[in-house]
């Protein structure tokens, strides 16, 4: 980190480039490592336990089992998020916005950035929530295509409208009915994350680049395309410009998006798929044009000039961390406040203008211009109308579809 | 312990009783001492192992449960669809450790017979980079081999890289997303577990030895070829297994420094377990390669005919 200049960047911009190395979506991370640097054979071994623990896992504990709500006795909650996924002061150890609620309603907040990918922490929780035991946690963060699995599961509880007025007032409208959660029953957005295409000009060298058809397929960028490992965004917007609608697809034209985006890699036109790591293939010019993240491309963009980003007319995707209150969770009032707490415009403001991700609540705008003019007008941030309009969500998954798309996806990867 | 209860009393003892205890207690010590360890070994391996193999034959889902269905298919059709992933990783593994042979042993030689005063140093700063977690020394490569990098335009000025691109090691003009990269990461990853084996048996040589081999009119080359490399035999075997083994498992050098087409066997187990969800096949996959090393490694010690390791 201290290659950056910490002088020429706002503590805000200084903490998202930190968690664009660190908080990998689908990145490799500090468990990944140990695992690794253990050394393989007991690697394979470390996950064979793992793998062991999930073999009782009865499947379905039949929707939302709630332990005694604790909530009045004791005023505390235990938040579970991304690292570097909430405003710091400048002593970077207090959290503003948390310290505000706490003085507010004399709850305090646990919070505790122990989520580094969905993938591992569903490892992590999994034999807990199967064995319909309590994780610690009153409120996870994970995105949506988790949180939609966690509910069909029936590991996460119903929230309480009664506790949430202001989230059901300010939420936005482009969150507000994704089919996964009809209405919200289960869960609200944390922050958005929009999917887009990035470049560096300097590596691009005048060559033109306006779909992700540029990019599978001009020859001039062969083996300098990067792809994410996220599947729904990769295939997403590969469906997109197919002309394809990622909210309903069928089957078949999965297939042809996987056929599609195979031609490229046989071709030797995708340098690699990858997690939050990009970024730094970005910054070199290794990547010449990539699918990136947009909260990360607003920092890489306040670092580097040659970095930009476009969307496609074919639109982009959508799609967002939400917070869930899991299965018997001690204190679900406390945990419904605190997300409640968050879809009040100054909070949301204070919290869009530290991490740049797309902000779910309405009317924050005055609030956050009062902060940061800049962010407050950037459309990756808050979206306009005619962003708004091009943003897609991935459609949920059966199960079935789920291990057989990413399955598919596996191959594509080489895996 | 065994030697305070066993200390003979000077007087001559009245026999039977006193002894006969001490040796009970004596007996019992050494299993003792072994618990922890064996409980160790028993809850972190032996359950693990046995669960993985559990896990391996059976069918189900996510929502439904798995149950054991003694479903050997599995296996099978593991090995079918992912024996390209194995073949690559015996493969990188394997250059990867003679790469870390050649350049480890004249290291470990110059340490052990020629380094002098400087040897200590020599040593801290082949075990220095392992201060740095295994993830930076990993992305460290990425600066390193960059498109456009010093390293890489030296070896296109040189047409290095037209030569292993020919070979199939690299594409293009470019080092990184290649096979190539993956090698020379793992290389550098597990050089020092290659090296410290090595040290330590050729640290053990009587330099009288070499004196002798000298005395007898060989020559440098053979003196080597006689005495010094067979002496040393037991790091070769140590340290090769101590590169092969984990390099044959990783998926963060493939991860980081490959491409689409670098992907080792480790990387499949990754993402059947984490994104697909198929424990089943992700424990086969592991039993695979776990038999798969042991059988290596069993006929490779057998071809070298050393007993013991270190």
């Amino acid at each position: 980190m201290e290659q950056y200049e910490p002088d020429r960047l706002s503590p805000a911009q200084e903490a998202a480039i930190r968690r664009s190395f660190r908080s990998g979506r689908a990145a490799l991370t500090r468990r990944s490592l140990l695992r690794a640097s253990a050394g393989g054979a007991l690697a394979v071994g470390g996950l064979g336990a793992l793998s062991g623990c999930g073999i009782p896992a009865a499947g379905n504990t039949q929707g939302g089992v709630s332990a005694e709500d604790h909530s009045k006795e004791e005023k505390t909650v235990n938040f579970s998020n991304w690292t570097e996924y909430m405003d710091v002061d400048e002593s970077g150890r207090k959290h503003p916005t948390l310290e505000a609620f706490t003085k507010r309603t004399g709850i305090r907040v646990k919070y505790t950035e122990d989520i580094n990918d969905n993938t591992e922490f569903f490892g992590k929780i999994k034999p807990q929530l199967a064995a319909g035991q309590d994780t610690g946690r009153d409120i996870i963060v994970l995105t949506d295509w988790l949180a939609a699995r966690l509910i069909r599961l029936g590991w996460v509880q119903k929230l309480d409208p009664a506790n949430l007025p202001n989230a059901f007032a300010n939420l936005s409208a482009q969150f507000r009915s994704p089919d996964w959660d009809p209405g919200r029953a289960y869960s609200y957005p944390w922050q958005g994350i929009s999917t887009v295409i990035a470049y560096n000009k300097k590596a691009l060298d005048g060559v033109e680049v306006k779909t992700l058809s540029d990019l599978l397929d001009n020859p001039k960028l062969k083996g300098r395309v990067g792809l994410l490992t996220e599947m729904r965004d990769t295939i997403g917007m590969t469906l997109l410009d197919l002309g394809k609608d990622p909210a309903e697809f069928s089957a078949d034209d999965y297939d042809a998006a996987t056929a599609r985006l195979q031609k490229a890699v046989d071709k030797g036109q995708i340098r690699r798929f990858t997690g939050n790591d990009y970024t730094a293939d970005l910054a070199k010019g290794d990547f010449a044009a990539c699918l990136a993240w947009a909260g990360d491309v607003v920092q890489l963009k306040a670092d580097n000039p040659d970095i930009d980003f476009l969307i496609p007319d074919s639109g982009y995707m959508t799609s967002s961390d939400a917070m869930l209150i899991p299965n018997k969770a001690r204190h679900k009032t406390n945990a419904e406040r605190l997300i409640d707490y968050y879809f009040e415009p100054q909070p949301a403001a204070q919290l869009a203008a530290y991490i740049n991700f797309v902000c779910p609540v309405d009317g924050v705008k005055d609030d956050l211009a009062k902060i940061d003019e800049d962010a407050a007008n950037n459309p990756l941030i808050l979206p306009d109308k005619a962003m708004q309009a091009k943003s897609r969500a991935f459609r949920s998954l059966s199960s079935k579809e789920e291990t057989e798309f990413e399955e598919k996806f596996a191959k594509l990867t080489g895996a | 312990m065994t030697t305070v209860t066993e200390a003979p009393p000077l007087a001559p003892a009245p026999e039977t009783k006193p002894p006969r205890q001490a040796r009970k207690r004596g007996r019992w010590t050494p299993y003792w001492l072994l618990l922890p360890g064996l409980l160790w070994l028993v809850v972190f391996f032996a359950l693990p192992v046995i669960y993985q193999a559990s896990t391996s034959v059976q069918t189900g889902s996510l929502e439904e449960g798995y149950k054991v269905t003694w479903h050997f298919a599995t296996y099978w059709d593991a090995l079918s669809e992912y024996w390209p992933q194995f073949v690559r990783s015996v493969l990188y593994a394997a250059s990867a450790t003679v790469l870390c042979l050649l350049l480890g042993y004249p290291l470990a030689y110059l340490i052990a017979f020629r380094a002098g005063r400087w040897r200590n140093l020599i040593m801290i700063l082949v075990i220095a980079p392992f201060f740095t977690s295994f993830l930076i020394r990993t992305l460290a490569w990425k600066t390193i081999l960059a498109d456009g990098g010093p390293v890489v335009d030296a070896l296109n000025t040189l047409h290095v890289l037209d030569v292993t691109a020919w070979l199939g090691w690299t594409a293009g003009d470019r080092v990184l997303a290649t096979p190539l990269a993956v090698v020379c990461g793992l290389t550098y990853n597990f050089l020092p577990f290659m090296i410290l084996p090595l040290y330590t048996s050729l640290e053990r040589i009587d330099p009288r030895l070499h004196e002798a081999a000298n005395d007898l009119y060989a020559k440098p080359s053979t003196t080597f070829r006689r005495v010094t490399f067979p002496l040393s035999m037991p790091g070769v075997v140590s340290g090769t297994l101590l590169t092969f083994i984990p390099a044959s498992g990783d998926y963060i050098n493939s991860d980081l420094l490959g491409s689409t087409d670098t992907r080792m066997v480790g990387n499949v187990i990754q993402s059947q377990f984490l994104r697909i969800l198929d424990y089943p096949t992700a424990a086969a996959l592991s039993f695979i390669l776990m038999a798969a090393i042991l059988v290596i490694v069993t006929l490779y010690i057998r071809k070298s005919g050393t007993e013991d390791l270190v």
